[in-house]
């Protein structure tokens, strides 16, 4: 099995991030960048796969000259090697499945693994966009995630609303990963010393032939409407009068 | 202008309420730009949820009704509701937020070349998107260059459609569909019974968090839901803990909700958990750290172990109703 497994480089998710005086942007000096977290359960998903049916697994960013730090982060889990899409513009989804489709048909991978969103974006577009343009199958929020390689099929439980919803698609398909598919491991120390010796190719994306031009802008940025706290009630039966008479909820 | 095509959720052969949100952004969409709603109802055997859908005023209702339907897949619907939106004359394709449409959105904006804007909060005179980014920490004003444009709806920003008294006319849409073409088959559907309540449609949440401290802890956040006739929310950790399914978290990442009773039982109130709930008409948090961040956006807060809180909120409610 060779898995080719996409990691975006985006703000630390626990940092609170605030929006520009000016309305331009976000501010994000000062701000750690990590790999998205759901990534982060997608290269671990690719790591178990490998580890149990043998393979590759190949870590492919789009993103800034920076976003190396990334790829290094997910060869030090344990991924044998990098692509790193160089890009400094703001790109869309579409662009980033553009980019990444260029990279399938250059790999010709069995699987493809990401994230089931951004935490920056918040889109959750990427994978179903680059599934659609490669005329592969989805499996979207997976939780479970069973290859039979012989078949070279999988069969992936999503997590949907009301309940789980099972299906099987033809390999190579794109499946993106939800919360619950596994928990990342750590990297090791000597996982780090090796990933610092692993080979990471560049390519830039303005030389892959795809057009980069975004189909989504992004203009003004605003704060989110801002909530009121209230009071503080000093016991059980002042909470359920206050629900009762004053919310009138209960 | 081009029209505005919906399309409708159903779940045993029942319009979804969560869909009727989609109708009220199209209404004010087209109020604005010009065009018609057109809605598209897909599946096996739902003609009756196209007669349901015929009642919000569209210009047409579109039914796929196909054997090869019965099970959602992305790969058929979103062919399907690609020849939809070519028929429809539609330049706007739009759907509430869910599971389903999380993942046919972006499928069917790729096929149709068209940009899309997740989760829609609004739009501007321009017509430009206001989407939540950073979960929820910014808005951003998302401008989608296409002619086509494909957006998904919060359904917390836009009020379910009333019905009305005129039926649209429903005209079949008759699709050439190859299943061997999907390289997918649908292998069953694990319903998660439960006499709860959506999370969606709930109109009271009694939530959970690391606070309940495991499956034992969270028994009395579904004893407070089930005696308010509440659904049950979770938490990112608690979700991740694995003592609830992943259908049941709230947040960005989850589910965004805003019912008029929010319940927080020993929930810390990380970023990404205000994102999916702050819109709720009156919030209510018990968590013993009185510095806890979910108390900023609480009406009424409790500092308090939930573990002698919510049994005693239990019996004061019992004894208030009595």
């Amino acid at each position: 099995m060779k898995i080719l497994v996409s990691v975006k480089r985006v703000t630390d998710p626990d940092v609170k991030i605030k929006v520009k005086p000016d309305g331009s942007g976000v501010v994000t000096e000062g701000i750690d960048f990590k790999v998205n977290p759901f990534d982060e359960i997608a290269v671990e998903e690719a790591l178990r796969i490998k580890e149990k049916l043998g393979g590759e697994v190949v870590v492919v960013s789009v993103g800034p000259a920076d976003a190396s730090k990334e790829i290094r982060s997910a060869l030090a889990m344990g991924a044998e090697r990098g692509i790193h899409v160089l890009c400094d513009s703001f790109i869309d989804p579409t662009v980033t499945a553009r980019a990444l489709a260029k990279v399938f048909e250059s790999e010709k991978p069995d699987l493809v693994l990401m994230g089931k969103q951004a935490v920056d974006g918040d889109n959750n577009q990427t994978g179903q966009m680059l599934a659609e343009m490669l005329n592969l199958p989805q499996a979207c929020f997976a939780s479970k995630v069973e290859i039979d390689a012989s078949q070279k099929k999988a069969t992936v439980t999503r997590e949907v609303d009301g309940g789980f919803d099972v299906v099987e698609v033809d390999l190579p398909a794109v499946i993106t990963s939800d919360l619950r598919l596994n928990e990342p491991r750590y990297a090791s120390l000597p996982g780090i010393m090796k990933a610092k010796k692993k080979p990471i190719q560049e390519l830039q994306l303005s030389a892959l032939g795809i057009d980069v031009q975004p189909l989504v802008k992004w203009h003004r940025f605003s704060e989110p409407a801002s909530r009121k706290a209230g009071i503080k009630v000093p016991d059980v039966p002042t909470l359920v009068e206050k629900l009762r008479s004053e919310a009138k909820v209960i | 202008m081009g029209n505005v095509l919906v399309i409708a959720e159903h779940k045993d052969g029942k319009l979804k309420k969560a869909s009727r949100a989609a109708f009220t952004f199209a209404r004010k969409y087209t109020e604005k730009f010009g065009g018609k709603l057109h809605i598209l109802v897909i599946g096996q055997g739902v003609a009756g949820v196209a007669e349901q859908c015929s009642k919000f005023g569209a210009e047409k209702v579109w039914l796929a009704d196909d054997a090869n339907l019965a099970a959602y897949l992305a790969e058929s619907y979103s062919q399907v509701a690609a020849e939809a939106a070519g028929k429809a004359s539609a330049t706007v394709i739009a759907a509430t937020t869910s599971a389903m449409s999380k993942d046919l959105l972006p499928r069917l904006a790729a096929r149709l070349k068209a940009g899309m804007a997740s989760d829609i909060m609004g739009f501007t005179d321009q017509g430009y998107f206001l989407r939540p980014v950073w979960a929820g920490n910014a808005v951003v004003e998302a401008e989608i260059t296409t002619a086509v444009k494909v957006v998904s709806v919060r359904g917390t920003e836009f009020e379910p459609a009333a019905e009305q008294a005129s039926a649209s006319p429903v005209e079949k849409l008759s699709v050439a569909l190859n299943a061997a073409s999907w390289k997918k088959r649908f292998v069953r559907f694990q319903e998660v019974k439960s006499a709860r309540p959506e999370l969606t449609e709930a109109a009271i949440i009694v939530t959970g968090g690391r606070g309940t401290k495991g499956a034992e802890g969270f028994q009395l956040v579904e004893k407070l839901a089930d005696l308010l006739g509440a659904a049950v929310g979770a938490t990112r950790a608690a979700v991740d803990a694995g003592w609830v399914p992943n259908d049941l978290q709230v947040g960005q990442t989850g589910k965004v909700v805003a019912p008029d009773l929010y319940i927080a039982v020993g929930v810390s109130g990380a970023i990404q958990h205000l994102a999916g709930m702050k819109g709720s008409k009156v919030i209510v948090a018990i968590n013993k750290d009185e510095e806890a961040p979910i108390f900023s956006v609480a009406d009424y807060g409790l500092v308090a172990d939930l573990f002698k809180a919510v049994p005693e909120l239990v019996e004061e409610i019992k004894k208030a109703r009595a």
